[in-house]
């Protein structure tokens, strides 16, 4: 009798368990369209090939957005010997990379991509990140919690936190100087400061063709990809390159899914597991107990 | 007499024309000796390109830095297509036609409007004079540091955290990360 029960109890939620899946994957159909970006989005076009790592957009950026000084001064080339990554002390930095059988290195600007869908703002569960119709991913410091989940999610590793900070440290990092200038149609102090136009500032929707045209025009001198066109659901800021992707620091497995799409699926049974299991799994336990119940009733009632 | 055939009038009158028509175009030694380029006077004091003394470098080929305006021979495949008979414009400054203010909204607002307009994707003043100069000088193997052809400003040392507002030296490599 048991044993039946075990297995009544197994086929139960076997059933259970499809019909929930089920129910996940047709609410997932229709969640699977993809945003592809907000239409009138700005962008910024970095061209690998006309950077001579001069850092201007280093300095301008530490201006703008009234960051501390810097360890070392900003004509300072010698920085450039070491791999370095976006800080809460520099939003944006240049790194270079020397290129196999090529005489002269690329230099490669890192900030923040400000992706179409942005993994930094679906982590996010205090909502503190916003992805702005103008196409930057900004965030409000005054409710980060500071969990750091941001930083763990972002396929750029570009969030960076205040650890200087002892009573509230917070995420840092850059915001394609919304407040200051892209609100206002104005492109970011880099763009501006950069002397050879590595940085085209447009619609990303323009960029991507002024790309495909620049690669068309000269197709000897580029790789034939638009990075952040399509990686990871697009991303604001893309990039040209001479070299292959990899070789200037690139992650060329991220594939063209937004990150949240890897989780989504995951995601959306959680709920379901929160909020139907306990009481389906707790009537199929009355269920299967109901006759054990009432053969005790029954004892009960003859003694 | 003979009379001269008059296909071969034609071409020698043609070809008259042409040259005249060269002359009038801006030749090699008839540009400014001087260009004073102070585009970014705030962080730099003003440039003061020596016109006379590229031409001489260049051999007297303006098209090296200033394209087909002059009507000189095209080199560039991608610009014949269109430019082949273009001969001499109307502008031939660098600002003519590379504007100072290339991301403005109202700059890319006339271009976004415009859909006749082939050259979508030119570079700005700025670009213009850094990836024609720079690249020129990296072939010819000249001085081709920011400060080579720049004096800084004390505006521009405080911009860039160097001369009096250099950091006190730090042993620590730069940047540090998370």
């Amino acid at each position: 009798m048991k044993a039946m029960n075990r297995r009544k109890f197994l086929k139960g939620s076997l059933l259970g368990g499809a019909a929930a899946s089920v129910i996940s994957k047709s609410r997932n159909a229709d969640a699977s369209a993809t945003f592809g970006g907000y239409p009138e989005a700005m962008g910024v076009l970095v061209d690998l090939t006309r950077c001579v790592g001069c850092r201007s957009c280093e300095a301008a950026c530490n201006k703008e957005q009234g960051l501390p000084d810097p360890s070392h001064p900003f004509d300072d080339l010698s920085v450039l010997d070491h791999e370095r990554r976006t800080s809460e002390g520099a939003y944006t930095i240049v790194n270079r990379y020397e290129i196999p059988g090529q005489d002269h290195p690329l230099f490669r600007k890192i900030q923040c991509n400000h992706c179409n869908e942005p993994a930094c703002l679906t982590s996010c569960f205090v909502k503190a990140y916003t992805k702005t119709p103008e196409g930057a991913v900004i965030y409000d410091p005054t409710v980060c919690v500071g969990c750091r989940t941001c930083m763990v999610a972002c396929p750029f590793y570009v969030p960076a936190y205040s650890y200087s900070s002892v009573l509230n440290p917070v995420i840092k990092k850059c915001i394609f100087c919304y407040d200051t200038r892209l609100k206002f149609g104005r492109p970011p102090a880099c763009v501006e400061a950069c002397p050879r136009e590595v940085l085209t500032f447009g619609k990303r929707q323009d960029l991507i063709k002024i790309g495909h045209q620049r690669i068309r025009n000269y197709p000897d001198l580029y790789e034939d990809h638009i990075y952040g066109e399509n990686e990871v659901g697009g991303t604001s800021w893309m990039y040209l390159s001479s070299a292959p992707f990899e070789q200037v620091g690139f992650d060329t497995d991220l594939g063209t899914q937004p990150i949240l799409s890897y989780v989504k699926e995951f995601l959306t049974v959680v709920p379901m597991v929160l909020t139907i299991w306990p009481a389906l799994f707790a009537g199929f336990h009355l269920l299967a107990t109901r006759k054990d119940a009432q053969k005790k009733e029954e004892k009960s009632e003859k003694s | 007499m003979e009379q001269i055939p008059k296909y071969l009038l034609s071409t020698v009158v043609a070809l008259l024309l042409c040259f005249s028509l060269y002359d009038t175009n801006a030749a090699a030694g008839e540009g400014p000796d001087e260009v004073e380029i102070d585009s970014l006077a705030q962080l730099y004091d003003p440039v003061f390109f020596d016109h006379a003394m590229h031409e001489e470098v260049t051999d007297g080929n303006c098209a090296v830095c200033h394209h087909h305006t002059l009507g000189t021979e095209i080199e560039d495949e991608n610009c014949m297509r269109c430019h082949a008979e273009s001969g001499a414009a109307d502008e031939i400054t660098c600002q003519g036609c590379h504007s100072g203010k290339r991301f403005e909204a109202e700059y890319l607002n006339k271009i976004d409007a415009d859909n006749t307009l082939y050259h979508r994707d030119k570079v700005g003043l700025k670009a213009a004079y850094h990836l024609r100069c720079m690249n020129c000088h990296a072939e010819m193997g000249v001085a081709n540091g920011c400060q080579d052809c720049h004096t800084r400003t004390d505006a521009g040392d405080k911009f860039f955290h160097a001369g009096n507002y250099a950091p006190p030296e730090s042993d620590k490599p730069a940047g540090g990360g998370h």
